[in-house]
């Protein structure tokens, strides 16, 4: 048995580490949350020219042609370093989509420029403050465009073209529309985790090209793909938080002695550690899953995202309590990762959907032994 | 990353499912629930492995073992885990004595006690536990005294584990009073049936009567029983407890499964349970909770497969298992509404075992209060506590034995 990512994949993991350290990534997010800017730019065109945003799209179209395991190990240094970028939006879900349900002109136009940075894409699908259901989808297409309104797309205001869940003649499909064309209008949001860029986006018979009918069913795969992805930068993020928490206590004194020494912060980072631990070896199984396209993806996805949500928040908020007033102050970069972990718990759907989602498919799965 | 067993490992795994198939029919039906029948049958299991080489698997050959590697291990429990057995009684025995036997014992004394141990025939117990020392083992009190090459043992052990069915025990006393804690320790084994120890049954929350008070009095044990230096039983001790850490695994009883399956059955508010958004969120919680210990066993295999050694990252494996099982039994006599509190259906039972077990897990083999200090201390390096008992002399040490 070799239930762990290969010595390549890790050395991989070992580049992207080093790098988005050396880059600052932390300190670009702050720059991010705090100035004006949508997305950190360079930082951006560094991941790009390492060859992350090529990795799954094969070499036929100008990609790297590796596999969602070495995705899988990237995505959990991207949320250790909660990187200002919108990879999420442009890799697992827009490249994720077009690769799997496009046609081969589609691909030949969008997935070249989709591996060398050259354009961002994103997904727009929510429309109001609930999870979309296929019935809760207003927005339309007709006649090659698009008509509606899209709630907190990710990097609405960043990306060049979305891709669109949209009502036909007989269900829902997916629909790509280039977001600097006419009947395209966006409005950028102030979030509760400015370092990440969120819009809604109004669609006036905007021209659309056609990527599936079936769209819900595209949707639900993707959302299972796409939680493993997730929840690797969720556990990223939680070991972050943990080791920052660890680190702050070993040096900070009270009563004559370091506060690590207090079984009440022991414990409580013990408690991370265990969190951590457990949604860790779940995302283990959900790239397993992932990169076999494996029957127990859904299973695989919906547990991976469930605990790593729950890894990072417990984390994140244990965080900012270890250190005390220092924490509540916005100086310290305690609630950057406190805010991430709320901007990737909401992201793709909450706990009570994913946790849902989770007993469904065990209902209709036989249980694995 | 797969979950493919290696050529040689699955050449293992296939040797060792035939062998089970073909055993696992030979032993004895049990003739009662007494601890006595169960006892036979595991005796008889034990039998039944170490004749084709299966008892004892990571032992040496010369001791009645395999000298197996641990993914051999590893590959045998999980396919005997795939049968109901009369395993139990020898965990103390062959998991903590045998390995310090090993290390400590006599040539003379190893080619006598280890074979009986792998057979079988011989039960072990381990007499370390005192009323004023569990966690803070180092306090015990139990008094050793040397006088020619006899040792003269005064003192009390508790909730030594099987100690009335136990031929052998593993024990630790304090033979200097006068040195710092951990330095006045010395260590022995001996003969259950030596006189001067009084066995008294402790009646346990969950009813059963498995583990027990010994009493030593004026109990006399050779020097040559003693294992390791005058003074430094502590080290021994260390020893034992590591070979424990190795042993412990899932709590046994009411897991996911079992109560995922229940409320796919179970009538809550005019629907089977499972239906009920309140209880699907339970069983996603404990599902990601069952999953991830899957998982992280499944790790640490790879990780044992390449020839690392495990460390004491398995302790989160008690600490999980045990307070998940407590919560599922729980809430599954919660489900159960007022009639979960009588003895009559099948699952009903199953749910109250767990719900009077999993307080003795929860303590036995390292408190969760210690395996947090375990994962704090040993894996993530964070400080000890705070101890005004180091390098005191022990009779200077303030001790409260609340009874
Ligand atoms: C079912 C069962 C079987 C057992 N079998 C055996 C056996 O075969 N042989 C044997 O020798 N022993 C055996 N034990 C004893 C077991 O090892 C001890 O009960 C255990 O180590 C706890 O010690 P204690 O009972 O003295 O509790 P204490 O150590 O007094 O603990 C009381 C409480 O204080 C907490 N506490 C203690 N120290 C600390 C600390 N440093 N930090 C934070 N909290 C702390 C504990 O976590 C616990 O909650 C068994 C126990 C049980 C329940």
């Amino acid at each position: 048995m070799n239930f762990e990512f290969s010595d390549e994949q890790l050395i991989m993991k070992e580049e992207v580490r080093k790098l988005l350290d050396k880059e600052n990534s932390v300190k670009r997010n702050r720059n991010i949350l705090e100035g004006e800017e949508s997305f950190d730019k360079d930082l951006w065109d560094s991941l790009v020219s390492m060859g992350l945003t090529a990795i799954t799209i094969p070499e036929e179209f100008g990609g790297i042609g590796m596999g969602y395991l070495e995705l899988c190990v990237v995505a959990e240094e991207l949320g250790r370093a909660i990187a200002p970028v919108p990879f999420s939006s442009s890799v697992y879900l827009a490249t994720t989509l077009i690769l799997d349900h496009a046609n081969k002109d589609l691909k030949e136009s969008y997935l070249p420029r989709l591996a060398s940075g050259e354009i961002i894409g994103t997904l727009a699908h929510t429309e109001k403050s609930t999870h979309p259901t296929p019935d809760s989808i207003e927005t339309t297409y007709d006649g090659g465009s698009i008509t509606g309104n899209k709630a907190v797309v990710p990097d609405g205001d960043i990306a060049d073209f979305t891709i669109v869940s949209a009502k036909h003649d007989s269900g829902i499909g997916l629909y790509l529309v280039d977001l600097n064309s006419s009947g395209v209008s966006k409005e950028t949001l102030e979030t509760f985790d400015p370092s990440r860029s969120h819009s809604n986006i109004s669609f006036d018979k905007a021209p659309a090209i056609e990527i599936t009918k079936d769209g819900w069913g595209a949707i639900e795969k993707l959302m299972d793909q796409s939680a493993v992805l997730f929840a690797f930068e969720q556990i990223g993020g939680a070991e972050a938080a943990m080791t920052m928490a660890k680190d702050y206590a070993q040096g900070r004194f009270a009563f004559g002695r370091s506060i690590a020494q207090f079984q009440a912060i022991k414990h409580k980072i013990a408690d991370m550690y265990i969190a951590l631990q457990l949604a860790k070896s779940n995302c283990y199984f959900g790239a397993w899953a992932l990169s076999n396209d494996a029957a127990e993806l859904p299973t695989a996805a919906a547990t991976a995202r469930v605990s790593s949500t729950k890894a990072f928040y417990e984390c994140s908020k244990e965080n900012i309590q270890t250190h005390g007033g220092m924490g509540a102050t916005w100086e310290f970069d305690c609630h950057l990762f406190y805010r991430r972990s709320r901007l990737l718990a909401a992201n793709i759907g909450s706990q009570g959907i994913w946790k849902d989602k989770l007993i469904t498919s065990l209902e209709k799965s036989n249980l694995p032994a | 990353m797969d979950f493919n067993d290696t050529p040689e490992e699955a050449n293992f795994r296939k040797e060792v499912s035939d062998w089970l198939k073909e055993n696992v029919k030979k032993i004895p039906e049990a003739e009662d629930t007494s601890e006595n029948s169960s006892l036979a049958r595991a005796r008889a299991w034990m039998q039944i492995k170490h004749e084709s080489g299966w008892a004892c698997l990571h032992w040496p050959k010369e001791y009645g073992g395999r000298d197996a590697t641990a993914m051999e291990r590893v590959i045998y429990s999980q396919e005997e885990s795939k049968y109901r057995l009369p395993n139990g009684f020898y965990e103390i025995g062959q998991g903590m004595a045998g390995p310090v036997m090993m290390m400590y014992a006599t040539e003379e004394q190893k080619e006598k006690f280890l074979p009986p141990m792998a057979n079988g025939k011989e039960i072990w117990c381990q007499l370390f536990s005192e009323p004023g020392a569990g966690s803070d083992l180092a306090g015990i009190k139990t008094k050793s005294e040397l006088d020619g090459d006899t040792w003269t043992v005064n003192g009390q052990k508790v909730w030594t584990s099987g100690a009335h069915y136990s031929d052998y025990g593993i024990l630790i006393t304090r033979s200097d009073f006068s040195a710092p804690k951990h330095k006045g320790l010395t260590y022995f084994f001996l003969d259950m049936k030596s006189p001067g120890i009084e066995i008294r049954p402790i009646k346990q929350i969950n009813g059963g009567a498995n583990f027990n008070e010994v009493y030593f009095n004026d109990v006399k044990i050779p020097d040559s029983q003693r294992l390791g230096e005058v003074g430094e039983g502590w080290g021994v001790a260390l020893t034992t407890l590591m070979n424990e850490r190795l042993a412990v695994g899932d709590a046994g009883g009411v897991d996911f499964k079992e109560i995922f399956e229940f409320t796919k059955t179970q009538d809550f508010n005019g629907d089977v349970a499972v239906k009920n958004d309140a209880v699907r969120e339970k069983l996603a919680d404990w599902y990601c909770e069952y999953s991830g210990l899957k998982y992280t066993k499944m790790r640490r295999v790879s990780a044992l497969s390449k020839g690392e050694t495990p460390g004491p990252e398995a302790s989160i494996t008690k600490i999980v298992s045990a307070n998940k099982m407590q919560d599922i039994a729980n809430f599954g006599m919660d489900l159960i509404d007022s009639s979960s509190i009588v003895p009559d259906q099948s699952f009903g039972s199953a749910l109250q075992a767990g719900l009077l077990g999993a307080p003795l897990l929860r303590i036995a083999g390292g408190t969760d209060e210690i395996l947090r200090n375990i994962i704090a201390e040993q894996v993530l390096g964070m400080p000890q506590d705070i101890r005004p008992d180091k390098g005191v002399p022990f009779n200077e040490i303030p001790s409260g034995e609340k009874n």
